[in-house]
């Protein structure tokens, strides 16, 4: 569904990705790990089109991204999900409204039709009481909720989240995570999830990648990422390196 | 001396130069291809007319108390300033068309611009900087919507539509100023101040004056539509580009004032 060959992106002579390749399955729900400023969310922005790469090739659902007209683009764009970091809703705008702008702006539907779709994603994500609320209104893990429930007012394919529990308290981002989980389980979408919250997100993916100075040095099913025996994976995955564990052990 | 002749210097010199020039011209050279964009938005079909309306709302509507007062004492400060250099003359009747025509050939367009830009022109950079910096931008373009036609054409059409109005506003209220003043605080007759403006204002002047607004109206939405779009990140970057439209356009204002009176009068 996804397919990125050899991508290479650079910021003056900072090169943020180097020779990045990577697969994503129909039905797949991927997690993107690394350290912060290390190019997952650019990443997803090179995925969707919103940057170009400076080398290699993406495609999303069999389309070159690079080579399609704008045109095109918009019409790839919305079989496509983004779930951003801030949630990025319209603050002049209701809840409701933010999450029926896509369907009055992009569809053909009647008030009545576009009312009851929002309803339900309102509803999916449990958000039905707040549709009036204006997004200053809610608290952080109503605004991610909120932003799901646009992401997904249009049927998409495909949700790409960018860092969706960023700034919530453990048990809400915990909560948005589940949340996540059974939107993927129950509509089959093929999804990329950029997140820190690690152990959680291998509760709800099926493969893990992990990006490290630009390149991907791991993409495994998650069980067997926590097995690796790569020192960076190992301190990622656990937060210490395997002699900081043993100390910790000998200590204990 | 020695700085001309060392080979070294002078070629960090002439880089850091040329860098520094290559800079501005890129960045002329975008904002060019930003009013480009714009243009051609404003001028191709889905104009969002709701939004146009919204606009013309906040630049125009709300903008009426603060060109009516600048209006007024500008209108009552030519008016005291006009009346004793007019009576050392001997031309005191000439009052009327003095006011009448500094408001509608010059300060009017130029003072309703400044006004517009310090009171709609930072709001209008601000909240595009805001939708930039918390991503609304990217999401407009990721729903396939054009953020082009969003945000920044309804604020063009909004200037361009709210600017003349609001110019001809000021032009009368600033009139009405002069007359508080020249007539009631110093005594010269009402029926001259009026009548010697019909004799002296033509239909060039007031046209003039609204080709200034116009012109101005689409500097004003140019500059601060363009400052907001690239605003850096974060509240340092939005500020700073609510201060450098504000400043950029008001200054753009004076230096297209210059050829825009020079052509068109």
């Amino acid at each position: 569904m996804i397919r990125v060959e050899n991508l290479r992106k650079s910021f003056g002579n900072q090169e943020v990705l180097r020779e990045v390749s990577l697969e994503v399955q129909p039905g797949e729900f991927m997690a993107l790990i690394g350290s912060s400023g290390g190019g997952k969310s650019l990443l997803l922005k090179l995925v969707v089109g919103l940057l170009k790469p400076d080398r290699g090739r993406i495609w999303v659902a069999g389309r070159d991204v690079a080579a399609l007209s704008r045109r095109e683009l918009e019409s790839l764009r919305s079989r496509i999900g983004f779930v951003f970091q801030g949630g990025a809703l319209f603050d002049s705008m209701t809840v409701y409204d933010n999450v029926a702008f896509p369907l009055r702006e992009k569809t053909s539907l009647g008030e009545k039709d576009i009312y009851r779709k929002v309803m339900r994603e309102l509803e999916l994500v449990g958000l039905r009481d707040a549709a009036r609320k204006y997004p200053a209104q809610l608290s952080g893990g109503m605004l991610k909720r909120v932003a799901l429930a646009r992401a997904l007012v249009r049927d998409p394919e495909i949700v790409l989240f960018d860092e969706p529990t960023t700034g919530l308290d453990p048990v809400v981002s915990r909560a948005v995570l589940d949340l996540f989980g059974s939107v993927h389980r129950q509509l089959k979408l093929t999804g990329i999830l950029v997140s820190h919250e690690i152990p959680r997100i291998f509760e709800i993916v099926q493969k893990v990648v992990m990006l490290h100075e630009g390149r991907i040095i791991a993409a495994e099913p998650p069980a067997r990422l926590c097995a690796s025996s790569n020192p960076v994976i190992r301190q990622f995955v656990n937060g210490t390196t395997a002699a900081q564990s043993a100390r910790v052990e000998e200590l204990v | 001396m020695n700085y001309f002749i060392n080979p070294n210097r002078m070629t960090l010199w002439l880089s850091t130069m040329g860098a520094a020039l290559m800079t501005r011209v890129s960045r002329l050279g975008k904002a060019g291809m930003f009013l480009g964009q714009t243009l051609f938005y404003c001028l191709t079909p889905q104009v969002q007319a709701e939004r146009v309306l919204r606009q013309t709302w906040f630049i125009g509507w709300k903008s009426l108390l603060v060109i009516g007062m600048t209006g007024t004492f500008a209108g009552m400060v030519v008016a005291l300033q006009g009346y004793p250099a007019l009576r050392r003359m001997g031309s005191e009747a000439l009052l009327g068309p003095g006011v009448a025509l500094s408001l509608i050939r010059e300060l009017g367009p130029v003072l309703t611009a400044l006004m517009v830009t310090g009171r709609a022109g930072s709001a209008i950079a601000a909240e595009i900087g805001i939708m930039r910096t918390s991503e609304q931008i990217d999401a407009l373009e990721l729903m396939g919507l054009n953020p082009f036609r969003y945000v920044v054409v309804p604020n063009v059409l909004a200037s361009l539509l709210a600017l003349p109005v609001l110019t001809l506003a000021f032009d009368a209220i600033g009139i009405l100023g002069g007359y508080l003043v020249g007539v009631r605080l110093l005594g010269l007759n009402g029926g001259t101040y009026f009548w010697e403006m019909s004799n002296y204002l033509e239909m060039k002047d007031v046209l003039g004056g609204i080709y200034k607004a116009l012109t101005f109206g689409l500097l004003i939405a140019w500059v601060c539509c363009y400052k907001g779009y690239y605003s850096r990140f974060g509240a340092e970057g939005v500020s700073a580009a609510t201060t450098q439209a504000v400043v950029n356009a008001s200054v753009l204002i004076l230096v297209c004032d210059y050829f825009v009176t020079s052509v068109v009068f």
